[in-house]
């Protein structure tokens, strides 16, 4: 599990670079996420246009990434591929999150 | 690992693309990688059915999810390690597909009802789990569990390749 981590301005950008976040992963996830998350940006974008699949175990681990920063940060969801889209939708956990169809429109929106 | 002992492609030529597909069976050791391993390979031998994203979506997700949980629940680690076999057949009404293992039962014989998990609550309420049934129940068609000789049969219809 490798995830990449660029900080612009307040932004931090995490990048995902797994095609799966499954439940073969999702505890080496959740720590990556932890370690990667462990700064003081407020927003947080996680970069998931490399991940095409993704499970309830993985959906899971993003929730907990989230609770783990806290509720005074933010962790929002960019460039969700059909699959992984369809897994938030269907679990309603896209209302949760802040959820961007690409990169660009995330970091856009979250611009000062 | 997963031991395809029975994977058929009988692309011979002879019929259309919608028929020309496909019954195959896998057995998988009970991890979650060779979960993933074998969702892989079913979709590797679905492929001549030239499924849609959304379709293909649906044919993992509740595949993962159907064996997630065998690998969790009925072979627990301090278990025995077991088996997990796949079948699937295509039918004009879609996939249908079989999983057995002789892990432990069901708790009440039946499977969980997968009510969707609740999103309006509070922060630290939010559920970190609890997604995997909602899924199955949500996407599949004719979910039944039932547990025979000791050994756990789930089946279900994917409606996918009508």
């Amino acid at each position: 599990m490798e995830l990449i981590s660029n900080t612009n301005g307040e932004l931090q950008v995490v990048a995902v670079n797994s095609p799966r976040i499954d439940a073969a992963l999702a505890i080496e996830f959740k720590e990556a996420m932890r370690n990667a998350t462990d700064t003081d940006r407020p927003t947080v974008i996680l970069d998931l246009s490399n991940v095409d699949f993704i499970d309830s175990s993985g959906l899971g681990a993003i929730v907990a990434s989230m609770k783990h920063m806290g509720k005074d940060r933010r962790l929002v969801l960019a460039g969700l591929t059909p699959t992984v889209d369809k897994v938030f939708r269907l679990t309603r956990m896209d209302s949760v999150f802040g959820v961007f169809p690409t990169l660009e429109s995330a970091i856009d929106a979250h611009a000062a | 690992m997963h031991t395809p002992h029975k994977a058929q492609h009988p692309e011979t030529g002879t019929s259309a693309a919608s028929s020309a597909v496909t019954d195959f069976q896998f057995s998988l050791n009970c991890s979650f990688l060779s979960v993933r391993r074998g969702v892989e390979a079913v979709m590797q031998a679905l492929s001549p059915l030239d499924l849609d994203v959304e379709e293909c979506g649906t044919v993992e997700l509740v595949l993962a999810e159907a064996m997630n949980n065998i690998v969790e629940h009925a072979y627990p680690p301090s278990d025995e390690p077991g088996l997990i076999h796949l079948s699937c057949t295509h039918a004009p009404d879609g996939l249908h597909v079989k999983i057995r293992d002789a892990g432990r039962p069901m708790p009440d014989g039946a499977t969980p009802i997968g009510a969707a998990a609740q999103v309006d609550v509070e922060f630290d309420d939010l559920p970190e789990g609890g997604f995997g049934w909602f899924l199955i129940k949500d996407l599949a068609k004719d979910v039944e569990y039932r547990r025979m000789n000791d050994e756990n049969h789930l089946t279900f219809r994917l409606v996918v390749a009508i």
